[in-house]
């Protein structure tokens, strides 16, 4: 074994462990578990301690997808549009029951699931969720970046 | 104007157009023939001592498993009015059956029924005759069946659409 295969090896850890810590997130916010990803966001729970403090407002400069709340039967190709529009590599993080499995809602208008039309990496369930269970979650994918697990 | 007034007033006037009328704790109710709901909505509105100028709400009902009402026509469109003027309120109602469910359309006379109208048509699949633009309000145009109605299947799923360009 020569030096190359060893400095690959290194170099994906390494570059895994930056990209766990610079999570740009684009939150897809639609409904009531909006509140309390705010409440995540902000100076009480702070996710700005995982890296994750930055929003952008704009999918071509994200990394993670987080789909908080209902997602109904029109607004599906517009989130499928976003999904597409981000820069791989990318992640997505269903927040709430809602976009899990359609929740309470079983009926005419709501997606039942996101999974349906988007790849999903974490689940955080809740109605909402809680913000230890979303911090919970977002460790669970800094896990998943750093071990350079993908599934786009 | 009394309730019971105008009532009396729309008999008078429209005779077998009104199939019946009644009021509960003050809420005064028509039933409208299809043929003459046209003329009565622009009586009620034009009318100096009625002038109902503000169409509150128009929806629908589907009595498609209401006890006692299995045999008779499957649809109720309602009218809820209002007039700033007089301070008081009506409510009337169309009477429409499963097969050609049509009823004239009301925009000529309130700007705001092309939206309660196409909302009408979106949930329950009766059509307004002499409507602009009757398009689906709230669902998508993919989108098959109409929800409100009671024989649409509670669990029934539609099939997902794509991004649209």
């Amino acid at each position: 074994m020569g030096l190359g295969p060893f400095f690959g090896a290194k170099l994906d850890e390494a570059i895994g462990w930056a990209r766990k810590y610079s999570i740009f997130q684009y939150p897809f916010v639609t409904a009531c578990c909006g509140m309390e990803y705010m409440a995540t966001a902000c100076s009480h729970y702070d996710v700005d301690r995982f890296g994750a403090g930055l929003v952008r407002f704009s999918p071509r400069q994200a990394d993670v997808l987080f789909v908080v709340g209902t997602i109904s039967h029109k607004l599906a190709p517009a989130l499928k549009r976003v999904y597409d529009q981000m820069c791989e590599p990318k992640w997505v993080v269903a927040f709430g029951v809602c976009t899990c499995t359609g929740g309470f809602y079983d009926n005419y208008a709501t997606v039942m699931g996101i999974d349906t039309l988007i790849p999903v990496d974490v689940y955080i369930p809740g109605c909402p969720p809680r913000p230890e269970s979303v911090l919970d979650g977002l460790m669970k994918l800094q896990e998943k970046i750093a071990a350079g697990a993908q599934r786009y | 104007m009394d309730g019971q007034a105008i009532l009396l007033r729309l008999t008078a006037t429209f005779g077998s157009g009104i199939v019946e009328s009644h009021d509960h704790r003050g809420d005064h109710t028509a039933v409208v023939e299809r043929s003459a709901i046209r003329d009565v909505l622009a009586f009620c509105r034009d009318d100096p001592d009625l002038r109902f100028d503000v169409l509150m709400d128009l929806t629908a009902l589907d009595y498609l498993k209401y006890p006692g009402r299995e045999f008779g026509p499957r649809f109720e469109v309602v009218y809820h009015l209002y007039s700033l003027p007089h301070n008081h309120r009506l409510r009337l109602k169309v009477r429409v059956d499963d097969e050609g469910a049509v009823v004239p359309s009301a925009v000529s006379l309130w700007p705001i029924a092309n939206w309660f109208e196409r909302e009408v048509w979106d949930m329950f699949g009766i059509r307004f005759d002499g409507h602009p633009d009757l398009r689906r309000l709230l669902m998508y145009e993919e989108f098959q069946g109409h929800p409100l109605r009671k024989d649409y299947p509670v669990n029934k799923r539609q099939p997902l659409i794509g991004p649209k360009n």
